[in-house]
């Protein structure tokens, strides 16, 4: 009898192209994505040793970090620095001969957004990226890791990566969500009972009825914060629902290859009996809307929950919390909704895509938002932006008060104009709260993109249960 | 890459836990297409006040830590976004090596790329550590790769743990690249299999 074997041992069993004896590998990588900010020290190194990008074919560029997201980008990006990261890329992706998406392409977008868009990530596929939100396309059942420049460099050049096996943790919710609960609120949850390091060592399989129930979109979310639980990759097991998703796409099989992709698909879930190293469950029914008050992601409490005080952590907790409030600007005991905000931003590859913005339209439909709040919503990605204009969404938040942008990763690490001022407060649907993430001084509070159009429209963080 | 052998030098203490890449290195200074020249903006928003001058509070701006070599650091050190900058911003600062209880998985690879050596310890080790480096300049802390030993500034001594290949690596200051290309049959072997049963790739 063979032994049974998680998703993850499948996916790096069908990887592994040579195992030394201490049991270090190389893997070999279906896709190489690519983003400016991380690849051109990479290129250059291939440059000044004379060495070519092995598979072009399977390896995409686009540039996201730096683009302005205002409606007159295309005239030109003002930051020199920015333009000159967005201009070698522009160059590297000739120069070396791979797929690229620029700016002025309407598919253009977060990495992220833009690889599932294309059809670029498919089920069982190893897929990594200078970006530790690349944990997103395990959404597919796909074996996705953010890496290093130096790694990227290695990747171009010969199409694998050194890795030796992470361990197998499974986190299951069970049951159902309640109304208002969304993936964003799993993942956060997870992240808050876990801790940034509670998957240090591990790929995550995310599973369980709730889980099952996602969309696409919903997966994508879940994934993508598995980095912030420490994990090298989070994945999802594919079903019906993946397939569908990824049928018709531009880069997806067609024909008798779709129907030997589809073959192999089936074959990629986690084998009755096979063994986890670590096991988290949480109860789908207990999860509530959440929001984070400090400046990590595992500072995360139900929105009817109270800003903690320092002496209710332990060890070296206690110092970085006092030092979160400090930063923050709380007080301990304060109810979270009566933490009035400043800012609302909606997007990111967390919740940059069609369905956050749903989310986010369906509680802002005829509402305003607060007198003197600044709000705004981009899109992930070129497509989603002219989906939501079909659907009427923009129409929506641009009567709200929202300004309606174009697609990049924007505010959520503030690289290019979009950025907090010191001890601007933000309600935010990106991944990260850390000290001067969305600008230098900048206060983020991590949530939903339903919580966040609430908070728009009260001015303080709300429970959108309230509202809906 | 520069070798990692032994260094004996300052090591500053920063206790924070989950000290993440913003904080090593903010994204303002990630707009460079080049690897050298990011030292003076490690730990930048701790480091600096608005108008640039230096906070005097911040270890690295202490006389005794101006030249620290190791850093001994709060548990998760480097988690986050997956910037390379950060250990090119603490080569390029001077710091060799970093000591703690735990890193974030992409961060601790990435010091291997570039000569920096991330020792792994249990919490009650590293406490005596942090305690020797909050002494200052005077306490200097030992670090020998080959010995997989850590000697505390009284002469007492730790051992680590570390991966056999990765340690081959910074010892002999190897590119990976080089190495993994003269496997390249294995990878030219493993495409055309792979091409065969997973055509759609």
């Amino acid at each position: 009898m063979t032994t049974p074997k998680t998703l993850y041992d499948k996916i790096w069993d069908a990887h592994v192209a040579d195992e030394a004896e201490d049991g270090t590998c190389l893997l070999y990588i279906d896709r190489h994505l690519v983003h400016e900010v991380t690849s051109p020290q990479a290129f250059e190194g291939l440059r000044m040793a004379g060495r070519k990008v092995r598979a072009p074919d399977k390896t995409i560029a686009v540039p996201d970090h730096n683009v302005p997201t205002t409606l007159d980008r295309l005239e030109g990006i003002k930051n020199e620095e920015s333009k000159i990261q967005v201009d070698a890329l522009d160059k590297n992706a000739k120069d070396f001969g791979i797929h690229y998406y620029p700016v002025s392409d309407v598919r253009q977008g977060i990495v992220h957004i833009v690889g599932p868009e294309q059809g670029w990530t498919l089920p069982g596929m190893t897929v990594v990226c200078g970006d530790s939100h690349t944990a997103t396309h395990g959404a597919f059942g796909a074996l996705a890791h953010g890496i290093g420049t130096s790694e990227v460099e290695h990747v171009l050049a010969t199409q694998t990566l050194i890795q030796k096996k992470s361990k197998n943790m499974k986190v299951e919710i069970t049951g159902k969500l309640r109304p208002g609960v969304t993936a964003k609120d799993i993942t956060l949850s997870v992240i808050g009972a876990t801790g940034t390091a509670g998957g240090t060592g591990y790929v995550i399989e995310y599973c369980g009825e709730a889980i099952r129930d996602l969309s696409m979109e919903g997966r994508m979310t879940v994934c993508n914060m598995a980095i912030e639980g420490g994990a090298r990759a989070g994945l999802i097991a594919p079903d019906e629902k993946t397939f569908e998703y990824v049928m018709g796409r531009p880069h997806a099989p067609k024909g008798a290859q779709w129907e030997a992709a589809l073959a192999w698909w089936k074959t990629l879930y986690t084998d009755e009996g096979a063994h986890f190293d670590k096991v988290v469950t949480l109860k789908g029914e207990d999860i509530a809307p959440v929001v984070t008050w400090g400046t990590s992601p595992e500072d995360v409490l139900p929105i009817t929950g109270k800003v903690p005080a320092p002496e209710d952590f332990k060890g070296g907790k206690v110092e970085a919390a006092k030092r979160s409030l400090d930063y923050m600007g709380l007080t301990p005991g304060t109810p979270l909704s009566e933490i009035k905000i400043d800012t609302v931003f909606i997007g990111s590859c967390t919740n940059g895509r069609i369905e956050d913005l749903r989310a986010a339209a369906a509680i802002l439909k005829g509402k305003k938002v607060k007198d003197g709040l600044r709000a705004m919503i981009v899109p992930g990605s070129g497509l989603v932006r002219a989906q939501a204009e079909e659907e009427g969404l923009a129409e929506i938040f641009t009567e709200a008060g929202f300004e309606w942008r174009l697609a990049g990763c924007s505010m959520c690490l503030a690289m290019n104009p979009d950025q907090l001022a010191p001890g601007e407060r933000c309600a935010a649907t990106s991944n990260r709260n850390f000290e001067g993430r969305q600008g230098r001084g900048g206060r983020t509070h991590l949530m939903s993109p339903a919580m966040a159009a609430a908070a728009a429209i009260t001015g303080h963080l709300t429970d959108v249960r309230d509202l809906m | 890459m520069e070798k990692f052998t032994k260094i004996t030098g300052v090591a500053a203490p920063m206790p924070l836990v989950n000290i993440d890449t913003d904080m090593i290195i903010p994204k303002q200074f990630l707009k460079t297409i080049k690897r050298s020249g990011l030292g003076v903006n490690l730990f930048d928003e701790m480091r600096y006040n608005d108008d640039g001058t230096e906070k005097p509070d911040f270890v690295l701006n202490k006389p005794a830590y101006r030249k620290a070599e190791i850093i001994v650091a709060g548990e998760n050190f480097g988690c986050g976004s997956s910037r390379e900058h950060a250990p090119w911003a603490l080569l390029d600062f001077g710091i060799r090596c970093v000591i703690s209880t735990s890193y974030a998985d992409i961060f601790y690879n990435n010091c291997f790329k570039n000569g920096i050596l991330p020792i792994v310890l249990p919490a009650e080790q590293v406490a005596v550590l942090m305690e020797d480096a909050e002494k200052g300049q005077n306490a200097r802390i030992s670090v020998d790769l080959e010995a997989q030993q850590v000697t505390a500034a009284d002469g007492e001594v730790f051992k680590f743990e570390i991966d056999p290949f990765k340690k081959h690596c910074l010892l002999n200051g190897l590119d990976d690249i080089g190495l993994t290309m003269n496997k390249a049959t294995s990878i030219d072997k493993f495409e055309a299999q792979a091409a065969a049963t997973r055509p759609w790739v």
